[in-house]
């Protein structure tokens, strides 16, 4: 995973709440098993549809930073529509409220997601529409998010920003506990069930 | 203080405790499945890496698998689809390369991957189950810890059988009171949803709790914690009790003889403790419950079928009003049009929420003397090889097929987009599976969800209607 600290970009206002992660990819996508080349499925039915769409808006090209309404990423588990959203060109995304496994795909991936007021979440839409050259500082060492004279706090356990800092893969860390995982793995019980016997 | 259920669970998984840092979760099943999976099993090959507790993993395939075929099946040539054929091979050459036990199509013990684990008794109380599936949260029927993943986890539990998670918070929904006649599960759990909003959940382990609960089955607590992600929980689960007992006895991968009346005395302890308390709790009086069905684009825009789709401007939150505007353009309805006015093109009946037995034996009593009105074509798909036989034991096969209705092969079909039962543009549906999102069942499609007995009388005619709206057979 590549090291996060800051990222400045300009930003799309995706002014919808409760974006299911069936409109961030549609299934039709997940028969790849490739782990990369999602951009062509990113909220394709509404690329195809609305040609107003804020994707579809020149003034937004080039864009890096989503800011969606509240409960973005909820439903399917599908880690697809966050490699999608990353294979796009985002590297960040703002909602009042995330789905939870999307939340933790996001963070694992090395997709920052940030969590904002739905007030200045409100703000930050009117800003980049009247301004779609706004740019927005989204800096992770100090947790916060920073445009024209605006400085807000975002919130992020330690340990998720140590990870992201460092870029470190979790699978690693986890096996620097080895020994752990063998003296549980001694203790179970052992009539808990196993696949292979029946 | 006591615990609660899911505090208990929790904790008897702890490999590894740090402050500062997530809990290392030991996982005691690993289901897996043709859709999530390619990528991490990539991972690990990159990386070198075994599968950690090939024992502690079962693959199945139902996403990507048509429902049409005959058997006996030769290869994946049933597969017409290129690209998921090709997943479906990956699968199984994955599967083959690590030494995971894989159930393929076709297979007797093959289906939705959320219904054969518990069919096999792979799904037990006390146990720590994940998939990389949204809807794992299905398992927490039987009192386990279950959760959906994605596929970096899917990818660190292959390598490691753990998790680094951090303990979500928690929530008690107490329903309480007897289930009026055609109110089924389902409904309960519509109405939890349309209560709390798609959110409503977020970020607990929410403990499905009161006698309404108790007196249900096994399939109907499967059916209430299966859609426990549509309003945000990570988990959802149900203390065992008899039923669960009485349920997971005899079955392939259950404990016996001495070391079942071990698990037992174990699984009785997995209880709530009185004085325990939750983050938060919720509470809704069944015996005054209707049919619910969904009106719009996510699964808490639903309302009693008895009511009329919503004003948006009734709303007053103000992304729930351009959420319910949207919602009505996109389904093609007007606000204040009686739901029961609503025609409806396609029922399915399936998936893993109502597709098994007990959903189907709903439907089918329905059906029984009754034929699909000409307009309707009505899919149902049992969500395992196993659920179809025994379905065609008991006759159920014959009642579907004499209505009309398409009897077909065990997967997830018509749920999603990803296999050949998909909806039309435009075109609409009943039905009873768990994601009315925009497109789910096919590009275009209009979903509504609905119980299986709704599913079943909307199926006789053409609109949506509960079976008490049904002349006497």
């Amino acid at each position: 995973m590549e090291k996060f600290t800051e990222h400045r970009g300009t930003a799309v206002p995706l002014r919808r709440s409760n974006v299911d992660t069936d409109q961030i990819i549609p299934a039709v996508y997940l028969k790849r098993v490739t782990r990369t080349g999602f951009e062509d499925g990113l909220f394709q039915a509404w690329r195809a549809n609305e040609p107003d769409f804020v994707l579809n808006q020149d003034r937004y090209d080039g864009a890096t930073i989503l800011v969606a309404g509240p409960d973005f990423g909820t439903g399917s588990s599908r880690e697809h529509a966050v490699w999608a959203l990353m294979d796009y060109g985002f590297k960040v995304v703002i909602s009042p409220r995330f789905g939870d496994i999307f939340r933790g795909n996001s963070l694992k991936a090395g997709l920052l997601t940030v969590v904002l007021a739905e007030k200045i979440v409100q703000r930050l839409w009117d800003d980049i529409e009247d301004d779609p050259a706004t740019l927005v500082t989204v800096d992770l060492v100090d947790r916060q998010v920073r445009w024209s004279g605006e400085v807000h706090d975002f919130a992020l356990d330690d340990y998720s920003r140590w990870r992201l800092l460092e870029g470190l893969d979790d699978i690693g860390l986890t096996l620097r506990h080895a020994d752990d995982i063998a003296a549980y793995e001694k203790r179970r019980q052992p009539w808990l069930p196993t696949v292979t016997s029946a | 203080m006591g615990k609660t259920l899911a505090e208990k669970l929790w904790d008897s998984h702890v490999v590894r405790s740090a402050d500062g840092e997530p809990d290392l979760l030991f996982i005691d099943m690993h289901l897996i499945h043709e859709v999530t999976s390619p990528q991490a099993f990539d991972g690990l090959r990159a990386a070198g890496r075994p599968v950690h507790r090939p024992d502690l993993t079962l693959a199945t395939e139902d996403h990507n698998t048509p429902t049409d075929y005959t058997l006996p099946l030769i290869g994946t040539t049933s597969i017409t689809d290129e690209v998921s054929r090709t997943q479906i091979e990956t699968l199984r050459r994955n599967c083959d390369e690590f030494g995971v036990t894989i159930y393929p199509m076709g297979d007797a013990d093959s289906g939705i991957v959320h219904v054969i684990g518990p069919q096999l008794a792979l799904t037990q109380p006390g146990l720590t189950i994940v998939c990389g599936d949204s809807h794992t949260s299905t398992h927490g029927a039987f009192g386990a810890l279950a959760f959906g993943i994605g596929t970096s986890q899917v990818e660190h539990v292959l390598a490691t059988q753990t998790l680094p998670m951090d303990r979500p918070k928690t929530m008690a929904v107490t329903v309480t009171g007897e289930l009026p006649p055609g109110v089924t599960p389902k409904d309960v759990i519509l109405a939890v949803i349309a209560k709390t909003g798609t959110g409503g959940g977020q970020g607990y382990m929410v403990e499905y709790r009161g006698d309404t609960f108790e007196r249900m089955s096994m399939e109907g607590r499967m059916t209430v914690c299966n859609m426990s992600i549509e309003w945000g929980a990570r988990a959802g689960m149900v203390a065992p009790d008899q039923t669960t007992f009485d349920y997971l006895r005899g079955r392939p991968h259950a404990p016996t003889g001495a070391a079942w009346d071990q698990a037992l005395e174990y699984w009785k302890s997995l209880r709530t403790d009185d004085d325990a308390e939750f983050d938060a709790e919720v509470t809704l009086d069944a015996s005054r419950l209707t049919p619910f069905v969904t009106w719009g684009t996510n699964p808490g825009q639903g309302a009693p079928l008895g009511a009329v789709v919503p004003d948006p401007a009734s709303f007053e939150d103000e992304s729930d009003r351009l959420a319910a505007e949207k919602a009505l353009a996109y389904m093609g309805l007007e606000a204040g049009k009686p739901l029961r006015d609503v025609t409806i093109d396609t029922v399915f009946v399936g998936s893993c929420t109502n597709g098994r037995i007990e959903d189907l034996r709903a439907a089918a009593g329905v059906l029984k003397g009754r034929k699909v009105a000409d307009s309707v074509r009505m899919l149902v798909v049992p969500g395992s090889v196993k659920v179809r036989a025994q379905a065609e034991a008991e006759g159920l096969d014959a009642i579907f097929i004499e209505a009309g209705a398409d009897w077909r092969q065990a997967g997830c079909s018509m749920c999603l987009g990803m296999n050949p039962d998909q909806l039309a543009p435009g075109e609409r549906s009943a039905s009873t599976s768990n994601r009315n999102f925009e497109g789910r069942q096919g590009k275009g499609g209009r979903t509504h969800l609905v119980s299986p007995l709704v599913a079943a009388a909307t199926a006789v005619t053409g609109r949506l209607a509960s079976p008490s709206d049904l002349p006497i057979a």
